[in-house]
């Protein structure tokens, strides 16, 4: 079985000057979950539209499960839920998705597991138009999960739901994974994506600016130690870690190290009497090294 | 298509405005059609009604009989029974834009041309279905009027039954048709329901009366939907916006075979050109 679940080659949308996805090129591995970051505006919808065939790409390519974006085949494999819920409003949320089921020639009793695993049953019967946003979403979700398919892309699944409905739904989408489904999920919420996403692409004004693990993006972990006399313990610590991983930042010394050896650093500056007022590790978030590139990516 | 078209008919069977629209032109077919026509010949003191030169009452009575339901029935169609299916077609499809479910059906498994190939299909069965409604309750309002007035009951004929409900398809569907290419076109209800009332109800008329001082406009409002589906109707029988009793929308311009033909042209027209729109156009709502 192949690897890649999605993959684009010089994916690009424009309307008339204006370049809404410029050359994108990425790749979705199966059984992964795949953040698709970028500030508003910056194409991720689009890019989700053209792999759905719900958009036609002005040049490129771009393949569903080996298959062209749109073909019906692809289409019944892949689940989603893009820019919203679309549902019909006089129906109930359950009629709303025995419709879809219908459309896909499955039974009410897969409506009543999709239904079940977004914990919409209660509410199941009453009009869609009186759900809530967080519970239309849900719906979204529940609709998207019809038939089970191999691959889930949500655009910004998170939308409109409160802080334990977004928990669950965190919980959901890796629950998703580890059960083999492949989830190509949009978001502007880093720690979200942070959390469950095992790579990221990051998308800024319709370009790709890189795509990598999370742990590359956020980059080695570094480790601060306030120490007295700094010089001293400068010599300690480039003793031990060596003199290339060592800088001076603020009155503080950064080393180039996870904080697995922060003890063996603190044993060593205490025996060569040097005072040891601080040490901590410094970990850069997902949202550092996505404003960090994107606003590189804007002003470049 | 057969998943489409089950999944279409669930929903637009649901839909209080298929029941609304529907119940409309029963009602409005009903009045019009029997009993305003009744409470007049009743209120008649002479041989006519109304004004010196209306219809006779026994032109009336017959008017209301069982063997004329298949006139009454498609009588109404051309101008007001057309303009409510043509709101049920702009609003069935204009909607799904409107609320984001044709994005949601595109994304759901069937190809597009399919998925709306379900909705034509599921509108066509609605279609089939209020048109044999309308003719058994004509039929039933006539028989009930020949009660009343101690008259023979003469049924129509199978022919006379088979023409007049094919007409009434035709016309309905080219209608219909017209109403979902406004939907698609608009990707909207609000803009193509305005749009296709304001031309069935005012501009063809409006167009038709202007042909009447400009000769050679004539050969445009000729060919104009309307003018087809008041001719079918006029050629079966139903009696012409001119004359004292008759029916707005109704006419004789072209000859009931031109009048097919044209219908069958634009209700194929419009159909091509509705899913030819679906299947290329990009979704963005």
């Amino acid at each position: 079985m192949d690897a890649t679940i999605v993959s684009t080659q010089r994916l690009t949308k424009t309307y008339g000057p204006r370049s809404a996805v410029a050359a994108v090129d990425l790749t979705v591995r199966r059984g992964e979950v795949y953040g698709f970051l970028g500030p508003n505006g910056a194409g991720k919808t689009t890019t989700l539209r053209m792999l759905l065939g719900l958009v036609r790409p002005s040049s490129g390519r771009a393949t569903v499960h080996g298959l062209p974006p749109g073909d019906p085949v692809a289409v019944a494999r892949t689940g989603s839920l893009v820019e919203g819920p679309g549902f019909y409003p006089y129906l109930s949320g359950r009629e709303n998705l025995r419709v879809l089921a219908r459309y896909r020639g499955l039974g009410d009793r897969e409506v009543d597991r999709v239904l079940e695993r977004v914990d919409l049953t209660e509410r199941g019967g009453d009009r869609f138009k009186t759900y809530s946003l967080g519970m239309k979403q849900r719906l979204g979700v529940a609709a998207a999960l019809l038939g089970q398919p191999d691959l889930l892309i949500l655009d910004e699944p998170t939308n409109g739901l409160d802080p334990a409905g977004m928990a669950d739904m965190r919980d959901l989408i890796r629950t998703l994974a580890d059960h083999g489904q492949t989830v190509l999920l949009s978001s502007h919420l880093l720690g979200e994506v942070q959390q469950i996403c095992d790579r990221v692409g990051v998308i800024s004004a319709g370009r790709l600016l890189t795509e990598s693990t999370v742990a590359e993006l956020r980059g080695e972990a570094s480790l601060l130690i306030r120490a007295d006399p700094l010089p001293a313990a400068r010599s300690v610590a480039e003793r031990i870690v060596g003199s290339a991983q060592v800088s001076t930042v603020d009155g503080m010394l950064r080393l180039a190290t996870g904080g697995e050896r922060a003890a063996e650093l603190t044993r060593a500056l205490v025996l060569a009497d040097v005072a040891v007022l601080e040490v901590r590790p410094e970990e850069r978030t997902l949202e550092d090294a996505f404003f960090e590139m994107t606003h590189e990516g804007a002003t470049s | 298509m057969i998943a489409s078209l089950r999944a279409e008919l669930m929903r637009l069977g649901r839909w209080p405005t298929t029941w609304v629209l529907g119940g409309t032109w029963l009602l409005l077919n009903l009045t019009f059609g029997y009993v305003f026509n009744y409470l007049s010949y009743r209120s008649a003191d002479g041989t006519t009604v109304g004004p010196p030169t209306g219809a006779t009452k026994q032109i009336l009575l017959q008017e209301m009989m069982p063997a004329n339901a298949p006139v009454t029935l498609v009588q109404g169609l051309p101008m007001f029974g057309g303009a409510l299916v043509l709101i049920l077609g702009a609003v069935a499809v204009g909607s799904g834009y409107g609320w984001g479910t044709w994005k949601t059906v595109f994304t759901t498994g069937p190809r597009r041309i399919t998925a709306m190939g379900g909705t034509l299909g599921a509108l066509g069965v609605i279609l089939v279905g209020l048109v044999a409604a309308t003719f058994v309750l004509d039929l039933a309002a006539s028989y009930t009027v020949a009660a009343v007035e101690s008259q023979s009951v003469t049924w129509p004929g199978f022919v006379d039954s088979v023409q007049g409900l094919g007409a009434a398809l035709l016309i309905c569907g080219m209608w219909l048709a017209a109403g979902v290419l406004l939907g698609t076109l608009t990707r909207g209800p609000a803009l193509a329901v305005g749009l296709g009332l304001v031309w069935s109800l005012v501009v063809e008329n409006l167009l038709r009366g202007v042909a009447n001082l400009l000769g050679p406009l004539e050969a445009v409002t000729d060919v104009l939907p309307g003018t087809a589906a008041g001719s079918l109707a006029g050629a079966l029988g139903a009696l012409t916006q001119g004359d004292p009793n008759g029916t707005p929308g109704v006419t004789t311009t072209i000859t009931g075979t031109a009048a097919v033909a044209l219908l069958g042209a634009y209700l194929i027209a419009f159909l091509v050109a509705s899913l030819t729109l679906t299947a290329r156009r990009d979704v963005t709502s």
